[in-house]
Order: C-alpha cells, then structure tokens, then sequence
C-alpha cells in the first residue's frame, strides 16, 4: 500500500517544492491515489467523520479557552458570561458540549464496525491497539471537560472519577491528594483539569497520526473481510470514490449535529449542572454523561471497591487483546453466523449496562447489572475464544472483486432481461 | 569460549561511561522531581490545616456541616437512643470493626469527615437503615458512629483529629 509517491508536480513551483520536501506526494498518495478496497460501505466514512469531530472540538475548545476563566471562584459565572454576552457564546459552547455526544456516538459505531468485521485482526493488531489508545485518551478528555463549567455534578463527577485511584493499595490516598493538589477536588485541581484538557487533544491528534499511519500501511479492512489480492481489479482510488462517499456522509452528520445544536442543545446536559459545585453537598443522583455509562454501570455492580475499580477498567483494556482473544481466521461477521448473533447481543449488553448505569442502583437492577458485567466480560473471555475454533463459517469469497463484481453483473443482466 | 578469551579488563573509557551515566540520571532525576511534585498540596492549602468550631448551639439530634481542608466535617449531637445503638452492635457484625467508644471522645459527639469512603460523595445524614448516613452515589450506609454497615464503601467514615478546647469548642485538625 504504501511505497514510494507516483506524484509528479505540474508546476515548477511545485517541482522545486517537492524534491525538497514532497510533502504534496505524502497527500498525494495518502489521499488522492491511495487504494480503497471497492467494497467498502458506510461503515468506512466513520473515520473522517472523527477526524472531522476532532478538529472541531479542538477549534471550538480554543475559542472558548479566550473567555473561560479556570477558578473556582469565577469559573461557573465565566460558563454564564460565555452563554449570556460572548458574541456567539452559546453557538460555540453547545457546538462544544454535543460535539462531544457525536464525538463518542461515531467513535462507538466505528469501533463496533471494528469488533463486528473483524478489522482487529492481523495485520491490523497494532492499528486497533492505537485506537484503543485514543478511545481512553478521549474518554479521560471528556472527564476532564466536563469537570470545567464546575457545576455540582462536575465537582461529583471529579470527586466519584479521581477517588477511583485511592482502591490502590497503600499509595492510593496520596496519589489522590497529589491529583487534587489539596485533600478534596479545589481551585487547584479545576486549574490543572484545564491545563490537562487543552493539552490531551493535541496528544489525541499525534495519536490519530500513527493509527492512520498504520492504516495506510496494511491498507483497510472491507466487509467481506478478505485481503486486497489485485491492486487493480481489488480497489479503486481514495479521491474521488472514497472522498466523495467521506464527504456525503459528513455532510449527513452535520445534518444530526445541527439538529442536536438548534433544537434540544441541553439534551445531554444534566439539570444538577445548572448549581454551582459545593464541597458539601453531592447531588441527589450521580450520573457520568452517556458515553461512560456502561462503565459506571460495571463499577457499581461489583460490591467490592478494588475489584469494582479493577473491573472498570478492565472493561476497557480488554479491548487491547480482542486481536489474540479471537483467534477465527475468517474477520467479517458476515461470514460467520454464529459470531454475528453474539456480537448483537454484544450490543444489546453495553446498551442495557448504558441504560442500569442511568438509574437509580435498586436490588433489582444491580443484580441486572451483574448479569450483564458477566455478559459482557463473556463475550470477550469465552464466546470469542470458543467460536474461534468451533464456529462453522460459511465460505468465503476468493477476493473483493469476487464478492462484489458478478453480482454486479447479475444485476445487468436482470436489468438487460 | 573464544569471546570469553577476548573480552578485555574494564578500562578508564567504561569508569568515565558508566559514572557519567550516572550522574545523569541523578540529573534526569533532579529535573523530573519538581515538575512531579508541584502537583501537591501547596504551602497555603497545608496552611489551613486547622479550624475551631462552636458546638454550643448544636441541639441534640443535630448534624452540623463544617467545612475543615477544603471538604465536609460532620459534627454530630447525638441522641442517647443514637449512642445505645451504637454501641450495643456485636463487632463481629462490622466491616471495619472499631468500638463505639473508640470513635469519640465525648459520647454525645460524634466528630467524622463527611467523605464516603467509597468515591468521595459527601453522605446524607440521618438516612439509611441504621439512620446513621446513606451515601447517594453508590448507596452505601452508615450507622450512628459513623461506620460501614452495608454498600461497596470498604471503610468507617474516618475520624479527624480534634480536640476539645473548651466543653463548647472544638478544633478540628
């Protein structure tokens, strides 16, 4: 996939640039001649999609970095101000706060796409290894982001996720007073929390940086799941086929992201956020926003602080080891019946853990969310390890154009008839 | 063993590398410290490390909030149907098992911090089975001293240091 550029400059500008630099030749053949498997569906455009989110939060979060002030005292009323006198104020800040909710909804499609054609799979171990990374960067960006406007629940928020360190054995209350910069979330811990929350999606972009790297090293994955065989009858060129298709479905999104901004902007926002925080009351009901629900859902189900803490996070670094977990040598679900029904309950799993990590923990629903934490780590422990050798797949097609082009000519033929 | 024929004496150029080197890294060291440990409490957050409070106004059945480093200090004026329960609970039944007597020093107040020991939520009062404290986050519960009874918290609500300065003040750290 990758190899030396093919590009050749028209211009003599462009000519003397490139053999000086060839940094064009880097776009050229990252994003113009690059090869896309021809088979790729909507499932694909997921990626420039993130790499849309991230560059707006990161002009958002600039923008509203000009007016916010990072102090206890002022912070809260600096959220105000921005909403209330900031020229365009509140276009900016909810562009900021549902930027983040579509933010987490494309990186949660793109990564059920991952787990669902199988696209952890070798050569791509290292590829999904760096996007595990970014999801938990991401994540801990969110965290730090949403601690900033220091509404109750942001001081909660902050108090619940920073106390999580103190389950480690002997160390973990002064790791958590070293976090705080007192002995309780403060002045001092919202001013790093903003430090910190400007620097990660810098770090998240040199991230993204090596997962498309990567990328373009072992090419992409495609529904079918079978390798790139013949450059020629496999592929087609990035611009226009994939640029195009890329373009079509941002522009769907933006559609999902302006309705979310206009119409219901403080739909993901908690009520209790409109307090200012006080150190000596939490709100009657805390809850994290959307994206990490199922997480607070695994972290309250497990009766033990340490095991419950350890848990949590488990849930997440067990993605690492899908590409070894699942051992199949068929990668796209389409092909593989058995995986396909599990990988659904898979879903409905993190979307009932999602829903128990929203409600109040009654008996009831604990013993839900046990169930579900054990589905949940069983899907990755068991089901994946056992169908690898077990599962009888269907056959798979000889190459992409295999799969794609006599259907296509199928079709021709019907229309012809 | 040919190499092991050729493999010649440390000389003066290996001292000079390997001390270098070392004294590098106590350099590296050095530089890293600082930038690690500015993240510790302050000089004037350790400066606030004490607060006085008058308990004189506190009517029995009360529980008064004080704010002592930044965080919630529950002082409480208990009841003697509060105290009895207290300590008449076998300490085999206990999570964190500590007496009743052990946690106060005058029986009528209790003195905790008001920090779940679970994840940090600050506890609602007077709630809860042993209408001790109920922590809405995880809903874990406290008894009238102020000890784990049920929830995922591992630990009594902690005692801070205090003492009595006078029958109707306290200093609390």
């Amino acid at each position: 996939m990758s190899g030396p550029s093919t590009y050749v400059p028209k211009s003599a500008i462009g000519r003397w640039f490139e053999s000086r630099l060839p940094l064009m030749g880097l776009v050229h053949s990252s994003f113009v001649a690059y090869p896309v498997p021809r088979n790729l569906n909507y499932m694909w455009t997921f990626g420039a999609i993130l790499s849309f989110m991230l560059v707006a939060q990161i002009v958002t979060g600039v923008v509203l970095a000009m007016h916010y002030v990072p102090s206890a005292t002022e912070a809260f009323s600096s959220i105000n101000h921005i909403m209330r006198d900031v020229n365009y104020g509140w276009l900016v800040r909810y562009m900021h706060t549902n930027g983040a909710t579509l933010f987490f909804l494309a990186c949660y499609t793109h990564m059920f796409r991952g787990i669902y054609y199988g696209s952890f799979k070798a050569p791509r171990e290292l590829l999904w290894i760096i996007g595990v990374v970014i999801y938990f960067l991401m994540a801990a960006t969110a965290f730090l982001g949403y601690v900033l406007p220091w509404g109750s629940m942001s001081f909660a928020g902050a108090t619940v996720i920073t106390n999580l360190l103190s389950a480690i054995p002997l160390v973990g209350t002064a790791i958590t007073y070293w976090l705080w910069g007192g002995y309780a979330v403060g002045d001092p811990t919202l001013n790093r929390f903003f430090s910190l929350h400007y620097l990660l999606p810098f770090i998240i972009v040199g991230a993204v940086g090596l997962h498309v790297w990567a990328l373009h090293v072992t090419g992409q994955n495609n529904p079918d799941g079978v390798e790139v065989k013949n450059a020629e009858r496999d592929t087609v060129a990035f611009t226009p086929y994939a640029t195009i298709k890329d373009v079509f479905a941002l522009s769907v999104w933006l559609i999902i992201y302006a309705w979310l901004i206009f119409y219901i902007p403080n739909y993901v926002l908690d009520a209790d956020n409109s307090n200012i925080a006080n150190p000596l009351a939490t709100p009657a009901h805390v809850v994290p926003e959307w994206y990490l629900l199922p997480f607070y859902a695994i972290l309250r189900a497990i009766p033990n602080k340490l095991m419950g803490v350890i848990a949590l996070f488990a849930s997440i670094a067990i993605l690492a080891f899908l590409p070894w977990l699942d051992r199949s040598p068929v990668k796209s679900a389409k092909y593989r019946p058995t995986y396909r029904f599990f990988f659904w309950v898979f879903v409905v799993i993190c979307i009932g853990l999602g829903w128990l990590g929203s409600q109040e923990p009654t008996e009831g629903l604990t013993l839900i969310a046990r169930f579900l934490t054990v589905g949940y780590f069983g899907f990755f422990l068991v089901i994946m390890p056992l169908l690898s050798f077990t599962e009888k797949t269907k056959p798979i097609p000889a190459s992409i154009a295999d799969a794609v082009l006599p259907k296509k000519a199928d079709a021709t033929a019907a229309a012809q008839a | 063993m040919a190499s092991a024929a050729t493999v010649e004496a440390p000389n003066r150029r290996d001292f000079l590398f390997l001390t270098a080197g070392a004294v590098g890294a106590v350099g590296v060291a050095a530089v890293v410290w600082p930038l690690v440990d500015q993240m510790n409490p302050d000089a004037s957050t350790l400066a606030l490390a004490s607060t006085e409070v008058d308990i004189g106004a506190i009517p029995e059945g009360q529980i008064v909030t004080v704010k002592w480093r930044g965080g919630p200090v529950f002082i409480r004026h208990r009841t003697k149907k509060e105290i009895e329960d207290a300590e008449n609970v076998p300490l085999g039944e206990l999570r964190d098992p500590q007496t009743d007597q052990s946690r106060v020093k005058k029986r009528e107040w209790l003195i905790v911090i008001g920090v779940c020991t679970h994840l940090g939520c600050v506890p609602l009062g007077q709630e809860g089975k042993y209408e001790g404290w109920l922590c809405p986050c995880h809903g874990s519960i406290y008894d009238t001293s102020g000890r784990i009874r049920q929830g995922p918290a591992p630990l009594n609500l902690a005692v801070p240091e205090y003492a009595f300065l006078t029958d109707t003040r306290v200093k609390i750290g």
